[in-house]
């Protein structure tokens, strides 16, 4: 009996002692953040180009343009640069530094530093230096193609670029203004700080990082000199939690304030929760069928037009892909400039079945490989089915995500389903992998273009509008370029757009002007405030 | 009569002790070695390109080469091989590709984590697990054994990663008892200064008891599910040790002699089952050291388990490496330590 009773008041007395911290609510001025984070490799600007690291720089860096976070429709604004002029021949772009802004360091935001920032971004040559050496910027020449003087910078390109190209491409986080004076006093050797930059920042933006232990969490603090005003968040905290009910579980106990990965099945059970809700934002990736043209059977044109009314747009993004994508059927993205929002196909299978007849094709079998993604295999089963009723096997392997990427830059995947995601604001981010492969022979190796590794020989009239569409100087001009690109794309090419991601998050009901960024950008937290 | 033992009898005793030392670290060495071997073969004939995770999948042709040669992957697996056991033999694990950090502290981060769990676990499975066996094994057939029996069985077939979730649904969404994913609080996270790497250590050491109390609100459950897992192997093992023991012929004589049946089983039968059942703890111990990646998926936890998996599945050699060797290592050492035991239970290796 004794016994007993003291395992029993030893239970109890646990109990207690652990119940009162259950319930611990986010602080006020905290905003606490479940994201998986796991993606960080770098968080030099020069080189992060995972969507982590991103939203990590978006909010510790700014940059000579950016977005307005409770605007990102009105495009790129003024930010460390408060006004730009075009040269008369379209040649360079000088922007004029704003004054009386600091980095967290407290040293001044000065012409200097933009310009070291983004010849530094050329010369490390890491992946996202594309951004920039499109415009004609080598290692070699890029000290005098950017130049500073005490208010402005210079860029001079090799072309008459589009100004809201150039413009589009300074948002990127390559081109994020970085404190030549901290980053240099903790160089090593020739890296221009690159070790350091790694896991340390040195920028101006809306938040210091305060602390980050990758696969687990990173903590920004509140810059309270930020030249547009300090944020009404001082922290953020944001949490790596990978498995979606668990994020769900921690939202709706309230010790989180954002969900950022819930599972189509959590996002409708925190829909009826309590206090909590969701917000849908249209993201920049596009989940699309890549055709490979070295495949016979696919690479007939009669295929390829079949192909399009064999998939099942609007069933697929409602009960396979539970509103996480919307069906989309042109390579920009909604809230791109010149995205063209037409869909002229919808799922038909006699029609396509009239069209393979017509063109003497009752039979065939494919083998293709999918990603182990539930997602891609939904897809590709439901592809399997209706090409099933036209007379096609579709065979699907699976493999991961690593071994598929391989095989697909090989151009071995004969029926590709995958995402893509734009690298920079500007439509030619997508125009020119898509819709651009001027050499499609094997020994071109060009694995970074879709239209490359699906081996689709782009048309020459659309490998030059969109070299074109990257110098017309009138923007609404410019805009009615890609339209017109997309519509023939649409008609004619063997890689398919189908559908357009929508991200949902989930927060408490106290959260407001939460943005992920939509297409164009990161997160940003500078605008987000808490109510009661 | 047996004579005292004369100064050479003494200095062979030594040289024999030097000897069994020198061979278990020859041992070590040797396991690590072959470890190694095996564990870098894998990596490097992996379907897994590791470069393309560190230049993504936008790189040029050009950066892409860049990076495969910086990386020393254009030499030939020997030579590669033995630049990474030199650069290891110096302490350089080098860098971790999936987290851009070096291996050395990522592991410093990670391990003091894992350790934390699986001790918690081990305890938990020590302490409920060891008494169910004995008694289960002293009734047989009775209620405690069927218990048992289902625990078990539930134990050895219920996945995981379904019970976690149960778990956390029941414990910290319905009933909230305790806290949730994470190993601490929004407010007490960075709070303790880092000693051990293990929160519940650390905030002791620094006297604070409430970041304790928030600590252990959310290492208890995923703790008790591990403990949960090898309480269902370790009772298993000591239910049938037990009834090796009490079939045996002393038990038989110890009961006729009229001895009470609680010192039959505690003082006779389970002091000679405390050998077998060491080695069983310690294994369990370095099987939730390496095996409890769900567990830590699920509840967030930023552990061991979970690095060597993710490395693994990016083409991350030198961290999988890295997690290779500090697994190997405690499992070597939980070896010794369990040799070590043996000799102060076992009377006869005196």
């Amino acid at each position: 009996m004794r016994h007993l009773l003291t395992t029993r008041a030893i239970l109890l007395a646990s109990v207690l002692a652990i119940a009162p911290a259950a319930y611990a609510e986010t602080p006020a001025d905290t905003l606490v953040v479940a994201h998986a984070i796991d993606d960080i490799i770098s968080l030099d600007p020069a080189q992060a180009f995972e969507f982590a690291g991103n939203d990590v720089n978006q909010n510790v860096y700014d940059r000579l343009v950016d977005f307005d976070p409770m605007d990102l429709d009105k495009g790129f604004q003024p930010s460390l640069a408060e006004s730009w002029e075009v040269s008369a021949d379209g040649m360079s772009i000088t922007l004029k530094m704003r004054d009386g802004v600091t980095f967290h360091s407290g040293n001044p935001v000065r012409a200097e530093d933009a310009a070291w920032s983004l010849q530094r971004a050329v010369k490390l040559n890491q992946t996202p230096a594309f951004i920039l050496t499109q415009f004609g910027f080598t290692p070699e020449n890029v000290d005098e193609k950017i130049t500073f003087d005490d208010t402005s910078v210079t860029l001079h390109m090799d072309k008459p670029y589009a100004p809201t190209f150039v413009l589009n491409c300074l948002t990127a986080n390559v081109a994020s203004v970085i404190d030549k004076e901290t980053a240099m006093a903790n160089a090593e050797g020739e890296d221009y700080g690159h070790a350091w930059l790694n896991t340390n920042e040195a920028g101006s933006g809306p938040y210091t990082l305060s602390a980050w232990r990758p696969n687990e969490a990173l903590q920004l603090a509140a810059y309270e000199d930020y030249f547009a005003g300090a944020p009404a968040m001082k922290r953020v905290v944001v949490r790596n939690v990978p498995e979606s009910s668990a994020q769900r579980l921690l939202l709706e106990q309230g010790d989180i304030d954002v969900a950022r990965n819930l599972s189509p099945t959590d996002v409708e059970g925190v829909a009826s929760a309590e206090g909590v809700k969701v917000q849908d934002e249209p993201r920049g990736r596009i989940m699309y069928l890549g055709l490979n043209q070295k495949d016979e059977l696919l690479s007939n044109p009669a295929m390829i037009e079949a192909m399009k009314y064999l998939v099942d747009y609007e069933g697929i993004a409602g009960t396979l892909l539970k509103g996480t994508f919307v069906p989309h059927q042109s390579f920009l993205p909604k809230g791109y400039l010149g995205a063209l929002e037409d869909m002229p196909y919808s799922y038909d299978t006699a029609k396509a079945k009239q069209i393979l007849t017509d063109a003497g094709i009752t039979s065939g079998e494919i083998t293709t490989n999918v990603r182990d993604l539930r997602e891609y295999v939904d897809v590709a089963q439901a592809l399997q089915a209706s090409l099933a009723e036209v007379g096609i096997t579709m065979n699907i392997q699976q493999s991961t995500g690593a071994q598929t990427l391989d095989a697909y830059r090989a151009r071995e995947i004969p029926v590709f389903i995958g995402e893509w995601g734009p690298d920079y604001s500007d439509p030619n981010t997508n125009a020119a992998t898509f819709a651009y492969n001027p050499d499609n022979s094997d020994e071109a190796k060009a694995t970074g273009l879709l239209a490359w590794r699906n081996a689709y020989a782009v048309p020459d009239n659309m490998n030059k509008e969109t070299v074109d569409a990257t110098l017309e100087q009138d923007a609404q001009k410019r805009a009615d370029m890609y339209i017109e690109l997309q519509k023939q794309y649409q008609a004619e090419a063997p890689i398919i757009p189908m559908f357009q991601r929508i991200e949902a998050t989930g927060m408490q009901d106290n959260i407001e002007n939460w943005n992920s960024g939509r297409s164009v950008a990161s997160v940003m937290y500078r605008q987000v405030t808490k109510g009661e | 009569m047996i004579p005292p033992p004369t100064p050479s009898d003494r200095a062979a005793a030594r040289r024999r002790r030097f000897r069994s030392i020198g061979g278990t670290i020859l041992s070590l060495v040797l396991t690590l070695f072959g470890l190694l071997l095996v564990t870098f073969i894998i990596g490097r004939v992996m379907p897994i390109d590791p470069v393309l995770k560190v230049v993504g999948d936008r790189a040029t042709q050009a950066q892409y080469d860049a990076a495969y040669v910086a990386m020393g992957l254009d030499q030939p697996l020997y030579i590669q091989f033995y630049r990474y056991i030199t650069d290891v033999l110096t302490g350089d694990f080098g860098r971790s590709i999936s987290t851009g950090q070096l291996v050395v502290d990522d592991i410093r981060r990670v391990f003091p984590a894992t350790v934390e769990l699986a001790t918690l676990g081990t305890l938990i499975g020590v302490l409920v697990g060891v008494p169910l066996g004995v008694i289960a094994a002293a009734r047989r057939g009775g209620i405690v054994d069927q218990i048992a029996r289902v625990v078990a069985l539930i134990g050895y077939s219920m996945p995981i990663f379904w019970l976690g979730l149960m778990g956390l649904l029941i414990f910290y969404g319905i009933l909230g008892w305790v806290g949730g994913p994470g190993r601490q609080g929004i407010i007490y996270d960075g709070m303790v200064p880092n000693v051990t790497g293990m929160i519940l250590a650390d905030s002791l050491l620094a006297g604070d008891w409430d970041a304790f109390r928030d600590a252990f609100s959310h290492i208890i459950l995923p703790a008790s599910l591990l403990g949960y897992f090898s309480l269902a192997y370790i009772s298993r093992m000591t239910r049938s040790f037990m009834l090796e023991q009490l079939s045996a012929e002393y038990v038989t004589t110890a009961r006729v002699k009229g001895m009470s049946e609680r010192r039959v089983i505690w003082g006779h039968a389970f002091r000679n089952i405390a050998i077998p059942l060491v080695t069983v703890i310690a294994l369990s111990f370095g099987s939730l050291l390496e095996g409890s990646v769900l567990t830590e998926i699920i509840f967030s936890w930023p552990g061991l388990g979970q690095y060597i998996t993710k490395a693994l599945l990016a083409g991350d050699m030198n961290a999988v490496l890295g997690g290779t060797v500090v697994i190997g290592v405690c499992f070597v050492l939980l070896n010794l330590f369990s040799d070590l035991l043996y000799r102060v239970l076992d009377p006869r290796s005196k």
